[in-house]
């Protein structure tokens, strides 16, 4: 039987089970190591593990060294979903044939991706995972960005950030499309459980990533990893930026449950300015200009045009 | 427990069938796969065993070749038997994770339905795929015909699963002609098939959970040349042994000789020719006609492992001929053709001193005819007596319109 964690406080949590290595490449700073180490620490099971090309990998995996404390496998940048699909269905044909080194022990399998590997190029393996219905999580480490190659935009690199294929100019704000709504498109797939989590809101991940290991089925997760080189802030503000993302709503933490079920499971006290979250990081410094004044206001209206709609989709438990 | 399926010691299989039984009788643990004409019964044949007990294994229809080829690997390196089929453009959409599965050394076989590749799009036989995927890393074996398509997979588990191998292995076969040609096919029963196989054994699985494992690494200039030299060492060095030692046993057990290069009246040959495929078995027939009504020695050598290249055993197997016409049904875009290229390569430090000659054909699946291969033993002939080229070096032939040849 799967066994979770009772988790008392964060001290606890972040020493417990080490299985990703503290020794890892990522830059100061960066969420994606925080996460993977929430992912992980949220249950005391084997792991098999899966990364598609991106920072995550080429930082932990560097031979002849490894950071990983659990089976982990990489093939190619749009195909981590897909490989740990391949070995959830090895282990289940082992457990038919009665081949298993370890018959009692039930590994959960995991695929993390970058938004590159899962927004866009990984989109149709993801999409065909899920369809087929294995039972793996992905978890899509949303930096909103190709952070791995030097900042290009991605299908989530959102509205007036500057990227390096979508750079602010004299005559460009930068990024000229809203992010892809990943979230509505995997809970679209019937997905037993989908949320949006951010590590500076450790407990509700964790038991959002138990939740999601609980479940029977393809768990999509969409978390979001403040970037300190991308986003450009310091490195010691990753959770100081992560809470402006939250409280300001632009990062609502949500759940959708099969499918259709869509409960809302953290509300800021104190709502803060979007204008806050934008003016905190580098790659929208150039909207605080006259004459890009106006795209913050439209970025506060759609950010509460999503808060509403999410806040009526929860009211209607639909 | 998969139910066993009696089979009746000959049937009546077309080459598709022939490996989708012997995909069954491997007992393979993962197949992933996606359809793709002409491999596409493959796929079929299988969901039916699978549809009726016959296989106890997981069967995943994928949305992509590629998908397909990303499961298997993830599937092989989880630890146990992978299989899958594919043809042409879906074997185009894999080749990234071929480098991947070879690079990884991971065991997994992969049967090809040798197709055209588009455009213009096209569903008929040629060898273009078998060629892209020839600095793949993959060892890649070739049948002339259904019977054959049958027992290379068996030799292929065989070598893939070898511990001091663990490199993929392509079973090849021609689209239609071989896929969907129904001939007779002396058959295993299921037991003595699987044995032959043998069991599964693992080797840095990732489900032993008491050990875990990182597969598919970074690695720059530090380390990236020594992994692709020893991948290099292991195919150079290990595989053709192993090959042949998987030949020897399989003739034990059935009779059916097979050998890394298939001579055939090359005792006394004095032209030859060299080809892969269904037009090995035509080029045979023509031979035998050349020295019956034409009084010319011809000979015939069939590629039947054509990676890793064997070069010392064309080398050999050419050493008193003549004249040789190298056949290629693909089309080499700029270049002289691939056995052209390669053969010259095995015989140009020897004392050999054939003359060579290229010859394109049956593009699309376009026919080749014993019509055609009179002909070129002719050209061959003429060759050979001249001791040098009497034809341009590489012709079309089969083409609709004017000659076309070119050096």
């Amino acid at each position: 039987m799967s066994e979770m964690k009772k988790i008392k406080n964060l001290k606890e949590f972040s020493t417990s089970a080490d299985r990703f290595e503290g020794a890892n490449l990522l830059c100061p700073g960066c969420a994606h190591s925080i996460i993977v180490r929430e992912v992980l620490n949220a249950t005391n099971d084997d792991l098999i593990l899966a990364a598609s090309t991106g920072c995550l990998e080429v930082c932990t995996a560097v031979y002849p060294y490894t950071s990983w404390d659990a089976s982990w496998i990489h093939i190619g940048f749009e195909n981590g979903s897909s490989a740990v699909a391949g070995a959830e269905a090895m282990y289940k044909a082992l457990k038919t044939k009665g081949r298993l080194k370890q018959p009692d022990r039930t590994p959960k399998f995991v695929a993390f991706g970058g938004d590159g590997a899962t927004y866009d190029i990984g989109f149709q393996w993801i999409s065909g995972c899920f369809e087929r219905g294995h039972n793996m999580m992905y978890v899509c480490l949303d930096n909103e960005v190709y952070a791995n190659t030097g900042g290009q935009r991605s299908s989530s690199t959102p509205i007036g950030a500057s990227a390096t294929t979508t750079p602010a100019g004299r005559v460009s704000y930068g990024e000229k499309r809203n992010k892809k709504d990943m979230m509505a498109i995997m809970a679209a797939h019937g997905a037993p459980y989908v949320a949006q989590v951010a590590p500076n809101k450790w407990k509700d991940m964790v038991a959002k990533i138990q939740k999601g290991f609980e479940a029977e089925g393809p768990v999509y997760i969409n978390a979001m990893s403040a970037c300190t080189t991308e986003w450009k802030f310091a490195p010691e503000d990753t959770i100081a930026i992560s809470d402006l993302a939250t409280d300001s709503l632009v990062f609502p933490l949500y759940e959708i449950i099969d499918g259709t079920k869509l409960n809302i499971t953290y509300r800021p006290k104190n709502i803060i300015p979007v204008r806050d979250y934008l003016g905190a990081q580098g790659r929208f410094k150039h909207l605080f200009t006259k004459q890009n004044e106006y795209l913050i206001d439209e970025w506060q209206a759609r950010i509460d045009k999503q808060w509403d709609y999410l806040q009526r989709r929860e009211e209607a438990s639909v | 427990m998969a139910d066993t399926m009696e089979l009746r010691d000959i049937e009546v299989w077309d080459g598709n069938m022939a490996a989708s039984h012997a995909l069954r009788q491997a007992q393979v643990d993962v197949v992933a796969a996606y359809p793709i004409t002409p491999s596409t019964p493959i796929v079929e044949n299988y969901a039916n065993f699978t549809a009726n007990g016959y296989v106890d294994g997981e069967f995943v229809m994928t949305e992509s070749e590629h998908g397909a080829m990303s499961c298997c690997i993830g599937a092989a390196a989880a630890g146990g038997r992978v299989a899958t089929a594919t043809s042409s453009q879906g074997f185009a959409l894999m080749v990234e994770t071929l480098y991947s599965a070879s690079g990884m050394r991971l065991p997994i076989v992969l049967n090809v339905v040798n197709r055209a590749l588009g455009a213009p799009l096209n569903v008929n036989g040629d060898h273009s795929d078998m060629y892209l995927g020839r600095d793949s890393g993959w060892i890649q074996l070739d049948a002339y015909c259904p019977q054959e398509a049958y027992d290379m997979n068996f030799i292929a588990f065989r070598v893939t699963e070898d511990h001091d191998v663990r490199l993929p292995a392509i079973v090849n076969q021609d689209g239609f002609m071989t896929s969907h040609t129904a001939q007779g096919v002396k058959t295993l029963s299921d037991e003595v098939a699987y044995k032959f196989v043998g069991e599964y054994k693992p080797m840095n699985d990732m489900l032993d959970l008491d050990h875990p494992v990182t597969h598919g690494v970074q690695t720059e200039e530090d380390w990236h040349f020594e992994h692709k030299a020893r991948q290099q060492h292991a195919l150079m060095t290990i595989v053709i042994p192993k090959i042949e030692a998987a030949f020897a046993d399989f003739e034990k057990l059935t009779g059916r000789k097979y050998n890394i290069v298939e001579t055939y009246n090359m005792e006394d040959a004095e032209v030859a020719v060299v080809c892969m495929g269904t037009s090995v078995e035509t080029a045979r027939e023509v031979a035998v006609e050349m020295r019956e009504q034409h009084g010319i020695k011809a000979g015939v050598i069939g590629i039947r492992v054509f990676r890793p290249w064997p070069l010392q055993q064309i080398a050999a197997a050419l050493k008193d001929v003549k004249a040789v016409g190298l056949l290629d049904r693909s089309s080499p875009h700029g270049a002289m053709g691939t056995l052209y290229n390669e053969v010259s390569g095995a015989l140009f430090n020897t004392d050999t001193k054939a003359v060579l000659t290229n010859y394109i054909y049956g593009l699309g699946g376009r026919d080749l005819t014993k019509a055609h291969l009179t002909a070129i033993f002719k050209e061959l002939k003429a060759n050979a007596d001249a001791g040098k080229p009497t034809t341009p070096l590489q012709q079309y032939i089969g083409l609709r319109g004017p000659k076309l040849s070119f050096f």
